[in-house]
């Protein structure tokens, strides 16, 4: 973190030592508001962590290892398990959860990744100024349109595309051999994990492109165009001294977009499938993440008068907040580490 | 010869897979846009704007105006604590406090279902408010501070250290040096942070689901047990609706959403370049991508597409000249 000079220390006493003066208050009513966002995030984990204890201790920590969903008999009286006030037959498991958010966002790294590098690439080095400001403002609107609407167009266009003419081109021909497996079978409806992964690489697109595009305008102009002196050609350039100037911003931006997509709720939520017992058979499969898994359940989760199903969506949203810390605090730090530039705040426009 | 020949042709595989990425980043913002923007228009009425939403279809009146309140409330708010935040840790932060910093940086990486399920438990089960103003103003005000305290210090950073002591020199007190020399030409970026904090407001659902709740007539003006009625919810409840009516309704409120949004980064794309137009020192602006700039980096005050800034170590001077 570079900071600026301290200002603030320099200045000549205030004229008055009353501390009702304005020269005095107003930094301590600025320094309580900074700490604001301090306190909520400890209250946050505080919160979270608390209501989620009774599902943490009944859960186990099988919990992610189980790929099962049931509230159970909400018409019998609550039993205790554990320790636990449960409604009989209650059992919980994460693994499809984790395994669909997990998934989602690899897929969505995977197609945005290069996309981003590539389009930052060509905007910094190739393109006219004007064509450039141009793919700016596509990339504030791709930023700026609320995930809802999106989650719209993937629901009624993208989906149905992505499964009757994409995925169907290879689904049948793919080799029935172990990993490959999983890209055979029925192309679905659209409603699955393909469609949830592409949905979110393309939200996260405008932060990898973004943050690529403006970390590559920080290389110095001289060490490339001395290994163009040297005689390499512009991609051998970009690959030998661009590219590794730039490496760990770039990994950075890229978790910073990972952590956006293990979060993303409401366009994954339109285009999953909802499913959260089971495993996806398929890369077309329906299935379910956990921030998806909590919009939809929620209200369900309040019929069970034991307070548990609700304390279990608070466990998994707990997992998720700490995941998504570590990877914001990780790309954060890796980058402070090595390049002048900070990461952006996230999604904006 | 041939050596020559297979570099040429990798340069040329390169940049062309560079292009073909730069045409799969713009193909889903045209898909995006010319498919919600041709529905929205097919499925246009104009009464949509003057009616509350009712039964399964109706208007969008109830939605907007309470959107518009909950953006409103979000700014009171969020501004307020935002901009307060940002002009701490720009002029006041004793070095070394990296931790508020990197708090706020942290809270932006929360994702919004998180705050929206804390806020439901803790402000509208526990605290009895019910479904809610006051529970979606603060869910979404949460949300969005880190970013008004981003831009904001990012903007104050960037005041030429001259004017702060120019006011010194001529004996200001700090508090007018503070308010005329320091936030005044910082406010175009402090705007453009509460701009994108309204287009974040505008277009969240998953955080005001289970805080605001959903009520088909104007919003009340009460801050508790007050359930208002928002504009991304029309889409969320009814695109699959098994009435026409209803998904009729999920188009056209799409197509307002849209435009919310591309009115919101049209007018913060105004802010900046009005600024820059009349400001008393007009900044030299170096063409982007030109190759001379990466020499003698310029300062860009100017936010990014996603509420950075490029340059961020920048702290405070402007470059010599």
């Amino acid at each position: 973190m570079v900071t600026g000079p301290h200002r603030g220390g320099e200045r000549p006493a205030a004229r008055t030592d009353r501390w009702w003066r304005a020269e005095r208050l107003v930094p301590k009513a600025l320094r309580v508001a900074t700490h604001v966002p301090l306190v909520l995030l400890v209250l946050l984990l505080a919160a979270l962590a608390f209501r989620a204890w009774p599902a943490i201790r009944y859960n186990g920590f099988g919990f992610f290892g189980r790929s099962v969903w049931n509230l159970g008999n909400l018409y019998a009286p609550v039993v205790t398990g554990r320790g636990v006030p449960h409604p009989p037959g209650a059992a919980y498991g994460a693994l499809p959860l984790v395994v669909g958010t997990i998934g989602s966002s690899a897929i969505a790294l995977i197609l945005a990744v290069p996309v981003g590098i590539g389009t930052a690439l060509v905007v910094v080095e190739k393109l006219p100024p004007r064509l450039s400001a141009g793919i700016g403002f596509c990339l504030e609107i791709l930023a700026g349109v609320p995930s809802v609407v999106i989650g719209l167009w993937a629901f009624l266009t993208l989906g149905p595309f992505l499964s009757h003419h994409v995925a169907s081109v290879w689904a049948d021909h793919v080799p029935d051999v172990p990993v490959l497996r999983f890209l055979r079978g029925p192309t679905g409806n659209g409603e699955g994990m393909l469609t949830a992964g592409v949905v979110l690489a393309v939200m996260v697109l405008p932060i990898i492109a973004a943050t690529t595009r403006d970390l590559l305008r920080q290389v110095p102009r001289g060490t490339v165009e001395g290994a163009v002196a040297l005689g390499m050609t512009d991609a051998e350039a970009t690959g030998a001294v661009t590219i590794p100037w730039v490496r760990a911003g770039i990994i950075g931006a890229s978790v910073l977009g990972l952590g956006r997509a293990l979060g993303e709720t409401i366009a994954v939520a339109m285009v999953c499938g909802d499913v959260v017992g089971s495993l996806p058979h398929s890369l077309y499969g329906s299935m379910s993440t956990i921030a998806a898994t909590i919009v939809s359940q929620l209200d369900g989760a309040f019929t069970d008068a034991s307070g548990l199903a609700v304390s279990t969506l608070t466990e998994i949203a707990l997992v998720l907040l700490v995941i998504t810390l570590m990877a914001n605090v990780g790309a954060r730090l890796l980058v402070r580490r090595v390049a002048t530039t900070a990461l952006p705040v996230g999604r904006g426009i | 010869m041939a050596a020559a020949g297979w570099r040429k042709t990798k340069n040329r595989i390169m940049w062309t897979s560079c292009a073909a990425a730069l045409a799969l980043l713009v193909i889903p913002v045209v898909w995006i846009m010319w498919g919600i923007v041709a529905d929205g228009v097919s499925h246009w009425r104009w009464s949509a704007l003057t009616t509350d939403q009712l039964g399964n279809g109706g208007g969008l009146l109830n939605a907007i105006e309470g959107t518009s309140l909950i953006t409103f409330g979000v700014l009171v708010v969020a501004g307020t604590v935002g901009i307060a935040g940002g002009l701490y840790l720009a002029e006041y932060c004793p070095p070394g406090r990296g931790i508020l910093r990197g708090a706020s940086e942290v809270l932006s990486g929360v994702p919004s279902i998180v705050l929206g399920l804390v806020g439901y438990l803790e402000l509208v089960v526990t605290l009895h408010w019910g479904f809610s103003l006051a529970a979606g103003i603060i869910v979404l005000s949460v949300l969005v501070i880190p970013y008004i305290t981003k831009m904001t210090e990012v903007a104050i950073r960037n005041v030429p250290t001259g004017y702060r002591e120019g006011g010194e020199a001529l004996g200001m007190s700090s508090g007018y040096l503070l308010r005329r020399l320091v936030v005044k030409p910082a406010l175009p970026g402090i705007v453009t942070g509460l701009i994108v904090a309204a287009a974040i407001s505008v277009g969240e659902t998953a955080p005001l689901l289970y805080t605001v709740g959903y009520y088909t007539k104007g919003p009340s003006l009460a801050l508790t047990h007050s359930p208002v009625g928002f504009l991304t919810y029309d889409v969320y409840a009814f695109y699959t609706s098994q009435f026409a009516s209803g998904r009729q309704l999920a188009h056209e409120a799409a197509l307002v959403l849209v435009v919310f949004v591309l009115l919101l980064i049209v007018v913060s794309r105004l802010v900046v370049s009005l600024s820059q137009r009349f400001s008393p020192e007009r900044q030299r602006r170096v063409p982007l991508g030109s190759r001379p700039s990466r020499a003698a980096p310029v300062p860009q005050p100017v936010p990014n597409a996603i509420g950075g800034t490029a340059d961020e170590g920048f702290s405070g001077h402007l470059p010599s000249m």
